[in-house]
């Protein structure tokens, strides 16, 4: 295994993600002991994936592949070697998906090859980053062609309570708030992509029922009108 | 200090402040008990098999942890004492900040409500006892709504102003106060130092949570506050306030400057006060709907839920033990 990469993950990642979240891990036991494996989690920020790397043991460590876009995971040169050497990323080409000809580029093939090695591979089904209300976005249907071609692999669904808080999207200073992560029973393939989503994403959502409140107040609700302009305004006509 | 000391040496850093006989012999006692603990919690799976007791040993595990702790930081002098409750206060407040009911435009003033804690503590390090008591109370009273205010969201806005003041009052002002007695200028009598006054306080205090414990679970019939704390009963509430009160009479004048009535006001007072930040943090969790603050201190739950009585009996304890030294 990659020595940098170890170094990192335990002496830097490890004890920043404790400072940040806490790292409470709920169902340990469920979690992958050897790959092959299918890590699917849900996403609202980079901390998502700092706390996947650092829950496992130094032995598993160098296993963990998280699959990342492309496009901004190797953005620049500097980056670019952060994500495949540190990060330990397989690169998923986003924008690819079609080719000119109207076929279909296989875009999880670098996926495939780290399962195929026997790697634990963590998808983000979602695809992105939510708005980091611990809502559970669309899934798209990756982890599902992954877990179609490699069916001996178990799929561990995990909820990351949190996340968002730490860091949203666009934010640049993280905020030390506790997280969680519930770890479920892994799920078995379906034989059928859609089952299977509909499987894991009544899974997830049951993993978040039993997370702790660890997110924010809903301010959907409009604001209350001013109570003057109510009576004998225009608006009372 | 009056009374003989030990004197300890470590190599690079020095001489060490000296440590005074009683507190030595304390902690021997603590060691003692912990002892029995890990043997209970070996023995009770061998005796009980079928039941299980991982709770139990991670209960006594996660104590020896939180002894040593205290115990290198209290040899060690103030500075550690303070740099270990200054990480405990902080620990204590990311639980806190993360469980309270919060709005999205709130990050703002949770991120600088950490600074509360370098800043609280800093008074203590450069001994600005003043300063510090208005600090958290007025001052950081007033900024933290003005900030809110800033990033704009009215929506529970005094719940929310409330709810973030509470945490800094309970989770740093009143944690600090145990760093305070170690600043006990070296002219006030003081039978143990200033680490034995802080030895007592924290003693007795894991003391009464442990005798209320045992003795609700051994005689617990009439419950106390079923709407808060439904296993809390008034046995072990009583049984917990004798036990603790005769701890503290036998055991407070080794440790303290502590004696007739003064004595007898420690400790009848402080194991109700115990109870009380107890049952309050009982409250909050009630409210937030948790049973336990996090996961960190493996069979015991959350740092708040290990420091709930402290919030109560430290401040309390500094006081009495002020007011004592400025009647004597």
């Amino acid at each position: 295994m990659n020595w940098a990469r170890l170094v990192f993950l335990t002496l830097l990642a490890r004890p920043t993600a404790r400072f940040l979240t806490g790292v409470d891990v709920i169902g340990r036991e469920h979690l992958p002991t050897a790959g092959p494996a299918i890590i699917a989690a849900n996403h609202a920020s980079h901390v998502d994936t700092l706390l996947l790397l650092t829950i496992f043991p130094a032995r598993l460590m160098g296993r963990l592949r998280p699959a990342a876009a492309a496009d901004y995971f190797l953005r620049g040169p500097v980056i670019g070697w952060f994500s495949r050497n540190l990060v330990g990323i397989v690169p998923i080409e986003r924008h690819a998906a079609k080719s000119p000809d109207g076929g279909h580029e296989d875009v999880l093939a670098p996926a495939r090859e780290a399962l195929a090695a026997g790697d634990i591979v963590i998808i983000f089904p979602e695809g992105t980053r939510g708005p980091g209300d611990d809502e559970l976005g669309p899934m798209k249907s990756g982890v599902a062609r992954l877990a179609a071609s490699f069916p001996e692999a178990p799929v561990t669904p995990i909820w990351i309570e949190g996340a968002g808080r730490v860091l949203p999207k666009g934010a640049f200073l993280p905020a030390p708030m506790n997280c969680t992560v519930l770890a479920g029973a892994p799920i078995a393939w379906t034989g059928d992509r859609n089952t299977f989503l509909e499987a894991l994403r009544k899974r997830l959502l049951e993993l978040r029922q039993n997370a702790p409140p660890q997110r924010w107040l809903a301010s959907d609700r409009p604001p209350d009108p001013p109570p003057s302009s109510a009576a004998g305004g225009p608006s009372a006509r | 200090m009056s009374g003989p000391s030990l004197q300890l040496q470590l190599p690079w850093i020095g001489p060490l402040p000296p440590i005074a006989w009683p507190l030595v012999w304390g902690f021997a006692g603590v060691l003692a008990l912990l002892t029995a603990g890990a043997i209970a919690a070996w023995l009770m799976p061998r005796l009980r098999p079928g039941k299980d007791h991982t709770e139990l040993r991670q209960r006594v595990n996660s104590w020896w942890v939180m002894v040593a702790l205290i115990s290198i930081a209290l040899a060690l002098g103030w500075q550690a004492t303070l740099v270990l409750f200054a990480a405990v206060s902080f620990l204590a407040l990311r639980e806190y900040l993360s469980l309270a009911p919060a709005h999205r435009e709130d990050r703002l003033v949770i991120l600088a409500s950490y600074l509360v804690v370098p800043i609280s503590y800093g008074w203590i390090a450069i001994n600005e006892y003043g300063i510090y008591l208005v600090f958290i109370p007025v001052y950081v009273f007033l900024t933290a709504p003005f900030l809110m205010a800033i990033a704009g969201q009215t929506r529970n806005y005094l719940q929310r102003a409330a709810s973030f003041h509470w945490g800094q009052i309970a989770c740093v002002y009143s944690i600090g106060f145990i760093v305070f007695l170690m600043r006990t200028p070296a002219g006030e009598p003081m039978p143990a130092g200033p680490a034995g006054l802080v030895f007592l306080l924290l003693v007795a205090t894991e003391a009464n949570d442990v005798a209320q414990y045992v003795w609700g679970k051994l005689f617990g019939r009439h419950k106390i506050l079923p709407t808060v704390s439904p296993n809390k009963t008034w046995e072990g509430f009583l049984g917990g306030w004798v036990t603790t009160a005769a701890l503290i009479w036998f055991i407070g004048p080794i440790f303290a400057p502590l004696a007739g009535l003064n004595l007898a006001i420690m400790a009848v007072v402080l194991p109700v006060a115990g109870f009380a930040g107890d049952v309050t943090m009982s409250a909050v969790k009630r409210d937030i709907g948790v049973k336990d603050t996090s996961h960190l201190i493996p069979g015991h739950g959350g740092i708040l839920d290990r420091i709930d009585s402290l919030t109560f009996t430290a401040p309390l304890y500094f006081h009495l033990m002020t007011f004592f030294a400025l009647h004597r």
